[in-house]
């Protein structure tokens, strides 16, 4: 038998362009998902910039916290809020396709993986609410 | 409703062409015609050059996938109406090379689907008087991946595959779940050793659109990383176990 790769005619290879991801919003919407991590990247290293400052004593904080009123760190911090959200709530949206959980016999539907997700998440953020505003 | 509708094809004719080209057809807009209805019409009526695959009409062969307005389609399930007013854009599927017109080389698809084995192994055969039962549950474990009609569109949705030709792609390894998940089946750590590797599962990046445009519900960016999961557990399995992971 001819193996599938030993006749080879003429063919045109199309290019994939380097902005393949402008086509279509679903492209889009993945290249942005990827490019959030920059930004969750970011939080990190401004989260462990305070604890150091927090280690430092409290005139390196005051000078950390003016740091973060600044106004590029401010608008930095509000397109990273926007990119962390966008990161978490694509990733729970995700998580069903990889998880099969199934009861009875029947696999459970999408809503019944990711809700338990959302919920964990809102319980973290009232929690870190309270403990903020408490103080 | 206006009576016509125009396709613009793409051409591409080896011996002639350096590259493809567009050209125009009118043709009739009936409700219940579907693109490869409007093909057939301008191959039997206006232009017997055009090239184009076909065979069942009915969404089970997987022959008709192409590029319709961009989107990976069925071109016998594809309704002109769901397109109109037009123009209607009909390309061959993305990340394959042209042959001619709207025919693709699938060549690199059925290399890779082989690779995959989407077929039981059985470390022992049973003999042949005996049958290989299962249970509802059993078959429901994967019938959802045997749907597969190997059309693919997924591949032409996936970025992955046009940027890294060496991917294994989405429907050779939602085939190759699809007898990881069968009680019959005992091949499981052969296809992990090819699926495995970095052009396998772990080159898919869960862009998602492989599931959006399959017309059988197989959810192959599903397979992927349920499949990942399976191979991060075997992988520990080994670290911790390393003499006896089975």
């Amino acid at each position: 038998m001819l193996h599938p790769t030993e006749y080879v005619p003429k063919s045109y290879h199309p290019r994939v362009s380097t902005y393949w991801w402008l086509g279509r919003w679903a492209y889009a919407k993945f290249i942005l998902r990827e490019i959030s991590s920059i930004f969750v990247a970011w939080v990190v290293v401004t989260t462990l910039l305070q604890v150091r400052a927090l280690k430092a004593g409290p005139a390196a904080y005051a000078q950390f916290q003016a740091w973060l009123a600044t106004p590029w760190v401010l608008v930095l911090n509000a397109i990273s809020l926007f990119f962390v959200v966008f990161h978490a709530v694509t990733w729970f949206n995700l998580a069903p396709k990889a998880m099969v959980v199934r009861m009875r016999g029947k696999r459970l539907p999408a809503a019944a993986i990711a809700a338990p997700n959302y919920a964990a998440w809102v319980v973290v953020s009232a929690t870190v609410l309270w403990i903020l505003l408490r103080g | 409703m206006a009576n016509r509708i125009e396709l613009r094809v793409k051409r591409y004719h080896p011996e002639n062409d350096q590259e493809p080209w567009f050209e125009s057809y009118a043709v009739p807009l009936r409700k219940e015609w579907v693109i490869l209805d409007a093909l057939n019409y301008i191959k039997d009526h206006l232009d017997g050059s055009l090239t184009f695959r076909w065979s069942c009409r009915m969404g089970v062969c997987g022959s008709c996938g192409m590029d319709v307005n961009g989107v990976p389609k069925l071109a016998c399930a594809t309704f002109l109406t769901d397109c109109a007013p037009g123009p209607v854009r009909v390309e061959p599927l993305k990340n394959f090379p042209i042959l001619r017109d709207l025919v693709v080389d699938i060549s690199d698809f059925l290399v890779k689907l082989a690779d995959a084995k989407p077929w039981i192994i059985r470390k022992v055969e049973k003999p042949l008087e005996e049958e290989y039962l299962q249970t509802p549950e059993q078959v429901d474990a994967y019938k959802q991946f045997s749907m597969c009609i190997n059309c693919m569109l997924c591949y032409a949705a996936c970025p992955v595959y046009g940027l890294d030709p060496l991917f294994s792609g989405p429907a050779a390894i939602a085939l190759a779940q699809r007898y990881n998940m069968d009680s019959r089946d005992q091949g499981a750590g052969i296809r992990m050793d090819i699926l495995s590797q970095h052009e396998g599962i772990w080159g898919c990046t869960f862009v998602g659109e492989c599931t959006k445009v399959c017309p059988k519900h197989v959810d192959p960016a599903g397979a992927i990383q349920q499949y990942k999961v399976t191979s991060s557990i075997e992988w520990l399995k080994s670290l911790v176990l390393p003499r006896g992971a089975e």
